[in-house]
């Protein structure tokens, strides 16, 4: 007798057509990149698309659902369990990165006039900064299109988690407004592009001669951006850190965490929850931390001195080779391109200064911490699994131990996903040097 | 240094196997059927459901047991020497032992129905049935679950996930009745039903068919016919005492153990589901199938074996569940009919998927208990409350300090002094913002 195999996750009617809309969506921007154009309109109508393949799917998907943690068949779906439809994806996505960053060209970026894909967002970039559109206008048009539709994917994922939808929201607003239209806008009225959340050592170009140069000739609206990305890192990040830990910033207003939470959602599962990959993390994460650190002293030093060169090493050149390889290779294309095969948080876990410097201070002398409800863990691991920062929460959860962690982003996955109601994130200034007490 | 031998990878096994080693140097052999590695039962529905794979539901890498210097090795014991101090297993192997830990676990109820033994019927207990289950469930019209218990409630979550539609038979009147007050009941009752689950209430089996030694349909009490592929029978589960039955051990449906968790033989220990207590504490249960029970009676029998002498005391009862979208968790005294001398102040949400029911002593207005449905409350903060005799004005007074929702969830607690008011005309004034600084100084007060 044939044996049909029915696993979830089961996509209804309209999903697939959906779906369909998605694929029609991607043909028409592989079309649009070679120059094939309907009309001179086509930008609204493919934004249209492809908003409406996502939310679309997604409103169909959980639609029917009821209010709980829907996970079934995760690890069943192509897409989310490394199977073929996966690498495709990967692959899709990683050859983007590589175009965007290296060889823009290919999308169309011309100085005399764009073609192609790049070309296509002309009149959109028109509309918002009377400016011709940069491969970086699409990437971000893009960008903030993924993280408001499959943010409206995660709320309807999590409609019964309060706190997860109000996160989602927060990680939506600041894209759209911090780093997508308010920066946008300021470039029309001459203002110096500056997103403001956006801080070092995550913003790495921030000490940059011609950053800095940029912000003190724009007058008082630049020398506000100056001290304020100053005053952000030395007091409001610790000073939030302290309050809330490094959560307030890595899933409520980052823009890398922000995409990670809502296209990189359907991915956390894959993060190597392995001892190795944790020993893997501290090394490369600190190592970043310090390469960052050294070439940021660097340029500073030759904004100041004038001098190219600190301790025989060109500073320019060790600028260039991080821009390369941390800002692009490893943010962007791995970062982002691995999703499906790496997880969804693989640069905030492995690579990301600005995590690692939040992570200290989380460690170190933070109120926050994810408290263990007593007896009630049955190690069933569900946390563990759907931790995207890799993080084995059931290891602690079962000797009765907080969570006090590193690498924590504070997204509260493991609490929503946990079936018996053992963990909870938390804030409280009475134990914060012996917050990690180990119950039996 | 001893060499001690423990039988069973369960919880049980394995907490006594690592606390062992925590405190010792002795020899460790662990000897299992089921599967070389621990893994977590309590997660065997999550894989067929697809939210993780097997490897998942290891807790401990596998490198951890030879770094630990904890031999494992999986085969079947079918018999034990006590006087030789040898354990037979399959295939000739032995195993010479110092000190023997029984911690061999639970089966599956059955009860002699015709037909039980047909090819589409299982219990739901091992990684061997949850790879039957996942064979037999292929592609299937309906599924029938007997037995309304927290087995039976997931197996109907596996089945529902992959589209299978699932009859439950369930002899009470409401599920799970027999532990659940009845608001509480009628609420999952009425859950499962939203669902798209066929629930039958007040029904038994009485007989399952098949066709060529496959199941085919079942029969009830009510004499309905419910052709069915696949037959789940979760009526329970028992002591798995097979190895030792008819021996020198001293057995009733469990092992026969002290408080310090030692059978009538010298040096034989029994832990976790198999064990049955001769020495009950106050709440308890002589056996008590359940997690952490396991986890508990590892530890303190790894202090015992250890040189540390230490009674086995599992404290206030609590527990905790899942019924489809509905978490459960109960703290210390909460029975199913509530008479005199307790009762219960009880709130629902409006939407009827949450309550909250704390249950006192009349008498002395003492708390006695907690019961929530899809509402999480702080464990430690109601044991304390519960150890404490606190009074019901007291806790209600201070009711937000065991609220372990989210951040930014709805704050329960005028509800409940509503009912506290609708019922004794009392009204309660609330002392405590529920903040954790101050639920770490009451914890540590
Ligand atoms: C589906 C399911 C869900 C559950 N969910 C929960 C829950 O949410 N909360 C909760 O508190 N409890 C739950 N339980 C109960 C809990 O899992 C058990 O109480 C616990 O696993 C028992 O642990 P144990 O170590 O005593 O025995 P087990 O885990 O059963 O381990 C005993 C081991 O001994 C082996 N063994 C037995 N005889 C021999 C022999 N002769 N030779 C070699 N090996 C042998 C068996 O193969 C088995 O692997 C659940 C149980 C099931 C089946
Ligand atoms: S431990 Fe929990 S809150 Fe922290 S990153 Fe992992 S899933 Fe998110
Ligand atoms: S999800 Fe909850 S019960 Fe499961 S291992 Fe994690 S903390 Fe324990």
């Amino acid at each position: 007798m044939f044996h049909r195999i029915v696993k979830p996750p089961f996509l209804n009617k309209l999903q697939w057509i959906h779906l369909g809309i998605g694929v029609l969506t991607i043909s028409l921007l592989v079309l649009a990149s070679v120059n094939i154009l309907f009309t001179d309109d086509d930008w609204r109508f493919i934004i249209f698309l492809f908003a409406t393949s996502i939310t679309g799917f997604a409103y169909h998907q959980y639609r029917e659902q009821s209010e709980g943690v829907k996970n079934n068949g995760v690890w069943f779906g192509s897409l989310t369990s490394r199977g073929l439809l996966a690498w495709a994806t990967a692959l899709g996505l990683t050859a983007f990165y590589c175009l965007l960053y290296w060889w823009p060209e290919y999308l169309g970026l011309n100085a005399s006039g764009n073609t192609g894909l790049i070309a296509l967002f002309d009149p959109l970039s028109m509309l918002l900064k009377k400016q011709a559109a940069s491969q970086w206008f699409v990437y971000g048009v893009f960008y903030t299109l993924c993280i408001l539709c499959f943010g409206y994917k995660f709320l309807l994922k999590y409609k019964h988690n309060k706190y997860q939808k109000l996160r989602t929201i927060s990680v939506m607003f600041f894209q759209l407004f911090f780093a997508f239209l308010i920066p946008e806008w300021m470039l029309r009225m001459n203002l110096p592009y500056n997103d403001l959340k956006n801080m070092w050592p995550l913003n790495y170009y921030f000490f940059d001669a011609w950053n800095i140069e940029s912000f003190k000739s724009s007058g008082g609206m630049g020398w506000f951006f100056l001290v304020f990305g100053l005053l952000m890192i030395f007091v409001i990040s610790p000073s939030l850190t302290y309050f809330f830990g490094k959560r307030w910033y890595c899933s409520w207003v980052c823009g890398c965490g922000g995409l990670a939470e809502t296209a990189g959602d359907p991915f956390r599962h894959l993060s190597d929850k392995s001892l190795k990959a944790w020993k893997l993390e501290r090394f490369l994460i600190y190592s970043i931390l310090l390469f960052s650190i050294v070439m940021t002293a660097g340029v500073l030093y030759t904004y100041k001195t004038g001098q190219a060169e600190l301790f025989g090493i060109s500073t320019a050149e060790m600028r260039k080779s991080y821009g390369f390889f941390i800002g692009a290779a490893f943010s962007g294309v791995i970062g982002v391109g691995f999703y499906p095969l790496l997880g969804s948080r693989v640069w905030c876990r492995f690579g990301c200064p600005m995590a690692a410097i939040l992570g200290i201070q989380q460690r170190l002398f933070s109120r926050f911490r994810i408290t263990t409800n007593g007896g009630q863990c049955i190690s069933c691991g569900n946390c563990s699994t759907y931790c995207e920062m890799g993080i084995d929460v059931r290891a602690y959860a079962q000797k009765g131990q907080n969570i006090v962690r590193a690498s924590c982003v504070g997204c509260g996955i493991c609490a929503a996903v946990c079936p018996r109601g053992v963990l909870k994130l938390e804030n409280g200034s009475i134990d914060i040097f012996d917050r990690t007490p180990e119950k039996s | 240094m001893y060499k001690t031998l423990i039988i069973g990878n369960g919880i049980a096994g394995v907490s006594c196997a690592r606390w062992l080693r925590k405190n010792t140097d002795d020899e460790i052999q662990m000897v299992s059927q089921e599967s070389e590695y621990f893994f977590s039962r309590t997660a065997l529905m999550y894989v067929y459901m697809g939210h993780m794979r097997w490897q998942d539901l290891e807790p401990y890498e596998r490198s951890f047991w030879a770094k630990n210097k904890i031999d494992l090795l999986q085969g079947k014991v079918l018999s034990i020497d006590y006087e030789l101090k040898i354990a037979y297993l399959e295939n000739e192997k032995t195993l010479a032992f110092d000190r023997l830990v029984l911690a061999l676990g639970s089966k599956s109820n059955k009860f002699g129905w015709p037909g039980e033994d047909l090819e589409g019927v299982s219990g739901f207990y091992s990684k061997q049935d949850l790879e039957y289950i996942e064979q037999k469930s292929n592609n299937i019209k309906r599924a029938v679950i007997v037995g309304g218990g927290l087995i039976g409630i997931e197996l109907a979550e596996m089945f529902h996930s992959r589209k299978i539609p699932v009859t439950i038979l369930v002899r009470e009147s409401e599920y799970w009745s027999s532990v659940l007050p009845p608001e509480e009941a009628a609420m999952i009752s009425k859950h499962i039903r939203k669902n798209e689950i066929d629930l039958r209430l007040n029904c038994q089996l009485q007989s399952i068919l098949g066709d060529q030694g496959q199941v085919n349909a079942i029969v009830t009490d009510q004499q309905e016919h419910i052709p069915c592929e696949f037959v789940g029978i979760t009526a329970g589960v028992r002591p798995n005492i097979d190895l030792v039955k008819g021996s020198q051990l001293s057995t009733d449906k469990g092992i026969l153990v002290d408080e310090y968790l030692q059978t009538n033989i010298p040096n034989v220990y029994a832990i976790g589901d198999c064990a049955q207590l001769t020495n009950v504490s106050k709440g308890r249960k002589a056996i008590e199938a359940i997690w952490y029970s396991g986890r508990q009676m590892g530890e303190t029998l790894a202090a015992n074996l250890s040189g540390n002498t230490k009674s086995y005391n599992p404290g206030i009862w609590f527990n905790s569940a899942k019924f489809f979208d509905i978490e459960y968790q109960v703290y210390g005294y909460v029975p199913s009919k509530i008479v005199a001398p307790f009762d219960s102040i009880y709130w629902e949400d409006p939407a009827g998927e949450k309550s909250i029911r704390l249950v006192y002593d009349l008498s002395n207005h003492q708390i006695s208990g907690f019961n929530l449905m899809g509402v999480r409350f702080r464990h430690e903060v109601c044991e304390k409350w519960i150890s404490q005799n606190s009074s019901i004005q007291e806790v209600l007074a201070k009711i937000r300090m065991a609220f372990f929702d989210p951040e930014f969830y709805p704050d329960y607690s005028s509800g409940i002094l509503d009912a506290y008011f609708q019922k004794t005309g009392k009204k309660i004034i609330p002392k405590s913002s529920g903040k954790l600084n101050a639920v770490l100084n009451f914890l540590k007060s």
